[in-house]
């Protein structure tokens, strides 16, 4: 087979955005749940991870359940000319999550920079806001904070979803 | 919320990147820590049957492995539950959450491709009767290196 299977690659991807097994040999339980040898999975991980598609591998903590249950989209309205050095800014700090930049919709949506920002409540999430203020020198955009309200669905997303995954199970991960 | 123990907090804030990718992670993991195998792997279960990790593998980049964006409906108040069950419903559809604002129905949508993402954005529309406002991200600002938790 190819170094560059793209079957071989998308079945480890399904089978490794789940979590890897608990067990003494997590590689080899996913090549067997795959019909693969540990070798190849710790070679084909290693391979998606030189091409930068990972984020990041590890233990994937649920917030809430360790007492971050205030969780703010923080929404800024930045000159599209300072959103980089903004957005590295915000992204920094240790309670953000995720600091994307997405369009303006104007006239209904000013904001082009986005930011998860976490608290043990809504006054800690206030608070740090503040502090991203103060520190990236904020204070003449708008902004605005989500607080989230009921949650509807939450699961992980599902990548490069085959049909046939879909209506059999879903791939969970970013849980 | 419960009292962790060292160990487990060590293993839910120092192993959240940079896992081994030599056969056996977790025996590498218990190494660093100074205990044994049995010992990571019978805690890691615990923290995981009790919802405190996910899980424990990769996280993938978006939009790398297939498309997916932000969207945002505005739903009167009293048709929410209804609108967020038609939204929710798309097996396309995850991490559907209120947010208190004009716009207050929040939700990711991923798909293979862009014109399979379109596709659903606008049968959602057609389905909630109400306008979708579609967010692709542009450019990502966040290095992911896990999150530091701090034991109070």
């Amino acid at each position: 087979m190819s170094v560059h299977d793209p079957e071989f690659e998308r079945r480890l991807v399904e089978a490794t955005s789940q979590g890897l097994p608990l067990v003494s040999r997590p590689y080899a339980a996913i090549a067997k749940q795959i019909g693969s040898t540990e070798a190849r999975v710790i070679e084909g991980i290693q391979r998606i991870m030189q091409r930068d598609d990972i984020k990041r591998f590890g233990v994937v903590v649920r917030h809430r359940k360790l007492g971050y249950r205030a969780n703010g989209m923080v929404v800024w309205d930045i000159p599209d000319e300072r959103v980089a050095e903004v957005g590295v800014c915000i992204g920094q700090y240790n309670f953000v999550t995720l600091c994307y930049q997405r369009p303006r919709r104007l006239p209904d949506w000013p904001y082009n920079l986005f930011s998860m920002v976490h608290g043990r409540d809504r006054d800690g999430v206030i608070d740090q806001v503040k502090s991203i203020v103060e520190q990236c020198g904020l204070q003449q955009f708008a902004h605005e904070i989500l607080f989230s309200g009921r949650c509807f669905k939450q699961r992980g997303a599902i990548y490069a979803p085959s049909q046939q995954a879909l209506k059999q199970d879903e791939m969970i991960i970013n849980g | 919320m419960r009292q962790y123990t060292d160990l487990e907090q060590h293993l839910l804030n120092d192993f959240q990147h940079g896992l081994s990718l030599s056969p056996t992670p977790y025996a590498d993991l218990a190494e660093q820590l100074g205990v044994d195998e049995t010992t990571v792997l019978e805690n890691l279960n615990r923290l995981q049957e009790e919802g405190v990790i996910s899980r424990v593998g990769p996280v993938f980049r978006p939009n790398r492995l297939g498309v997916s964006t932000l969207a945002a409906i505005a739903v009167p108040g009293d048709e929410l539950e209804t609108v967020a069950e038609i939204v929710s419903s798309f097996a396309e559809v995850n991490h559907n959450y209120e947010r208190e604002h004009g716009f207050n129905l929040w939700f990711v949508v991923i798909a293979a491709d862009r014109d399979a993402l379109q596709a659903v954005l606008t049968e959602i529309e057609a389905r909630t009767g109400y306008r979708v406002m579609d967010l692709p991200m542009l450019q990502d600002y966040f290095i992911d290196l896990g999150f530091k938790l701090q034991w109070t």
